[in-house]
């Protein structure tokens, strides 16, 4: 047990320092330093995403047979530690670490042909169909029905909370293929085309207020959809099985990189804010004390991570514990965000309308403060989205601690 | 003791009531706070009418002389209302300096703020005090009988609206001392005022201000020159006791949609409302707001003590609210769960508005250090 860089290893963090310093551009740091919701514009993703691409590190999660780097898991952790130090945009996750499993594990070798390459390549953006409006934490009961017409299915129903489908050119669904007495076994798992006919995406408006189409979630209408059969993943009524899969790769990220990220934010601007008598927020010890609490907390986080994911390799995916790390790593960033509201005093206040569309007007306050409330607004769904943080809990209750 | 409402209280409650029923349903707030205008004159007139722009004034001064429990009342059914009509900027605050301004001052300006025809802002942060009420950098040099104003205030709520201002500036002293700060009574129009006018994140608006070269004449300042820092933390203290009142208002109404939501929506062939970590959470929800009545009748009661009783009783409420105020809120968004993050449903507007009342006029950690250095 060490904790040591060797040589290989510094020069590897130099690379992508290197990487980070031409491929993230000024503009495109200072479109994302806007954003209220942590998404930029489409091109600005897929811009980046193919730089990541052409260099090979865009699926650090991938085994090499896909596309996927071969990283060790010191590298890993490099990457992904100096990616959030820079405050580097987040991959998309929908196709590159939540579908595409899905598809290694479960497509046949014509869907693997057909559709990983595009998402190594950020040729095509994913979306994700999970949620319904009566099927939140209780996703088994989902309606979204798709009807067998021998050479197609067809798929009436809606999704909710989509995440950027406005973007979207295919989505993964969870629809139902047959009523049985346990919901999870009439579940299948679909792909299905965004320009179908009878597909229809209406934006929905959130706390943060971002606009459309710099909306982050949407409602996805489906009526009368036709997708071929050649669409469905893996055998039919048997998607609910696919669907827990890529469920423990949604929740099992790291968090801590991006929390540093956010501690270390948090120190700029307690050092920046002025709290009268000539003194600042850092001099401050009942805020700072608040501060590193938070700091340690992440760093306990940090530690499960590595142990974790140190005994993983690539394409393998973390099981239940996955939800410990959705648990802390969300709670965790509302912690940050929430000192972050607080740190700035009376400059949470002033509402930001647009989003990073507003990139020339001058901000109210220091420039900084402009995103934080909505940024805490919006953060205040982490615990509700990919199962709510009590879902999370019975989870670990059930199949960890056997309760 | 007695801590039961009279019949006048009572009816006093029921009109506004009313008042919010007929004109403040979700819909027609949103309208109002989507406008340009950003709030209803209309609304303001009406609340003129009302008498309630002359809640705290005395009959002399053409007010209905109550006290700070009508005033508390007027805040909480505001709050489960969500209006957004500046009445505490205006009615507690500005009008709590304007009541113990000169005879000449009052009979000057409360007629009209009283008839709902002047709006008025208090114009105290600035940037680098966050919230040290006596960490002041506008100044107001005095030649002869005139100040000439100078300076930046920043975040002032209502100044988009208001006609006149309260502004405190620093007659002598250095940036932090408390002696050496007067209050004045600026005009909008004045030349060399001007200002930056924006929205809020809670549906209110807010203004940055400057002024450069405004000049006041000595009628413009309220009590003695140099002497207003305790007569600020005075209407500071009556501000906050109006705030904790706002805000268990809306605390009620996201208490009441989050058990009856928990009631109806299904999960697992359920009400979410059945299952046992929720129940806690509502459970602790009610008794923080309980807790946060109890600390708004409180403060209330103690706003005639001394000096020192009074600050320690505001600090203590605020502490008591901001915990509430976060605690509720973030578990009313939880607990709806993806709807609660929508803007078309209340709770997210209620959330935000408890967010800011937990910063407005200090936040937690800041009033816990004044209870402590107070006790």
């Amino acid at each position: 047990m060490d904790l040591d860089f060797n040589q290989n290893d510094i020069d590897f963090k130099n690379e992508v320092r290197d990487f980070i310093k031409v491929s993230y551009t000024q503009e495109m740091k200072d479109e994302l330093s806007r954003s209220k919701n942590g998404s930029a514009s489409k091109e600005l993703h897929v811009k980046w995403q193919k730089s990541l691409y052409e260099k090979g590190w865009i699926a650090p999660n991938w085994p090499v047979e896909h596309g996927g780097p071969g990283f060790t898991t010191t590298q890993k952790y490099i990457f992904e530690t100096e990616m959030a130090h820079a405050g580097a945009p987040r991959t998309v996750p929908f196709g590159l670490s939540m579908v595409a499993p899905v598809l290694m594990e479960f497509g046949t070798e014509e869907q693997k042909k057909k559709y990983l390459p595009d998402i190594l390549a950020t040729n095509v953006w994913w979306c994700q169909g999970y949620s319904e409006p009566g099927s939140g934490s209780d996703l088994a009961s989902l309606q979204c029905k798709a009807e067998d017409k021998g050479d197609h299915y067809l798929v009436n129903g809606t999704k909710i909370w989509t995440t950027l489908a406005q973007h979207a050119d295919m989505i993964f669904c969870l629809v139902r293929t047959s009523k049985t007495e346990k919901p999870q076994e009439g579940i299948s798992f679909l792909l299905i085309d965004m320009k179908s006919p009878g597909i229809d995406v209406r934006p929905l408006i959130t706390l943060d207020q971002s606009p459309a189409p710099y909306q982050e979630v949407n409602q996805v209408f489906f009526e009368d959809v036709k997708v071929p059969k050649e669409n469905l993943v893996g055998e039919e009524n048997k998607g609910w099985t696919y669907a827990k899969y890529l469920l423990e790769f949604e929740r099992g990220n790291s968090y801590s990189p991006s929390l540093y990220r956010g501690i270390n934010k948090l120190k700029d601007i307690a050092k920046d804010t002025s709290i009268g008598n000539g003194k600042y927020l850092i001099n401050d010890m009942d805020f700072v004390n608040k501060l590193n609490q938070c700091e340690i907390e992440v760093q306990a986080l940090e530690f499960v991570e590595l142990r974790i994911f140190s005994a993983l390799s690539a394409g393998q995916r973390v099981g239940p514990e996955s939800s410990i790390l959705k648990c802390r790593g969300t709670e965790l960033q509302q912690k940050i965000q929430e000192l972050s509201v607080e740190a700035i005093g009376y400059w949470s206040s002033p509402t930001v309308y647009d989003s990073f569309a507003n990139i020339n007007e001058p901000s109210i306050g220091p420039e900084y403060a402009m995103t934080i409330t909505p940024s805490y607004l919006n953060g205040r769904k982490t615990t509700i989205y990919a199962g709510s943080n009590e879902i999370q809990r019975n989870i670990i209750s059930k199949a960890v601690l056997g309760l | 003791m007695d801590f039961s409402f009279s019949e006048e209280q009572t009816l006093l409650r029921n009109t506004i009531q009313s008042f919010i029923q007929d004109n403040y349903d979700f819909d027609k707030r949103r309208e109002i706070i989507q406008s340009e205008e950003g709030m209803s004159k209309d609304n303001w007139k009406q609340l003129a009418e009302l008498g309630l722009l002359g809640v705290p004034f005395s009959e002399n001064d053409g007010g209905l002389e109550f006290s700070s429990v009508e005033t508390m009342i007027v805040a909480e059914e505001f709050g489960k209302g969500l209006v957004v009509e500046p009445y505490i900027q205006t009615v507690v605050t500005c009008g709590g300096f304007l009541r113990r301004a000169s005879e000449a001052q009052r009979q000057e300006h409360l007629p009209r703020l009283i008839s709902g025809d002047e709006i008025w802002a208090f114009a105290y942060a600035e940037p680098q005090g966050r919230f040290n009420l006596a960490d002041i950098k506008v100044s107001a040099s005095k030649s002869g009988d005139d100040y000439t104003l100078n300076g930046d205030k920043c975040v002032v709520s209502a100044a988009p609206w208001a006609q006149k201002l309260i502004v405190s500036a620093r007659t002598s002293g250095d940036q932090s001392d408390k002696e050496g700060i007067s209050l004045f009574i600026v005009d909008k129009a004045n030349d060399g005022v001007s200002t930056r006018d924006y929205k809020t994140v809670d549906g209110s608006m807010a203004s940055e201000v400057s002024f450069e070269n405004v000049k006041l004449n000595s009628s413009s300042l309220i009590g003695e020159e140099g002497n207003a820092h305790a007569l600020i933390e005075l209407v500071a203290d009556e501000t906050i006791a109006a705030l904790c009142a706002e805000a268990i208002g809306a605390m009620s109404v996201l208490n009441e949609t989050t058990v009856e939501y928990c009631k109806t929506r299904k999960q697992f062939g359920q009400p979410i409302g059945k299952f046992q970590v929720l129940q806690h959470r509502m459970v602790d929800m009610f008794m923080q707001y309980e807790q946060s009545v109890s600390m708004t009748y409180m403060v209330n009661l103690k706003l005639e003590e001394e000096d020192i009783e009074r600050s320690k009783a505001a600090s203590g409420a605020k502490v008591q609210i901001c915990n509430a105020a976060k605690f509720i809120g973030q578990s009313a968004v939880q607990l709806h769960g993806g709807m609660g993050m929508t803007d078309e449903l209340n709770v997210g507007h209620y959330f935000k508005r408890l967010s800011m009342i937990e910063t407005q006029l200090g936040n937690a950690d800041h009033h816990l250090k004044k209870y402590s250095l107070a006790s």
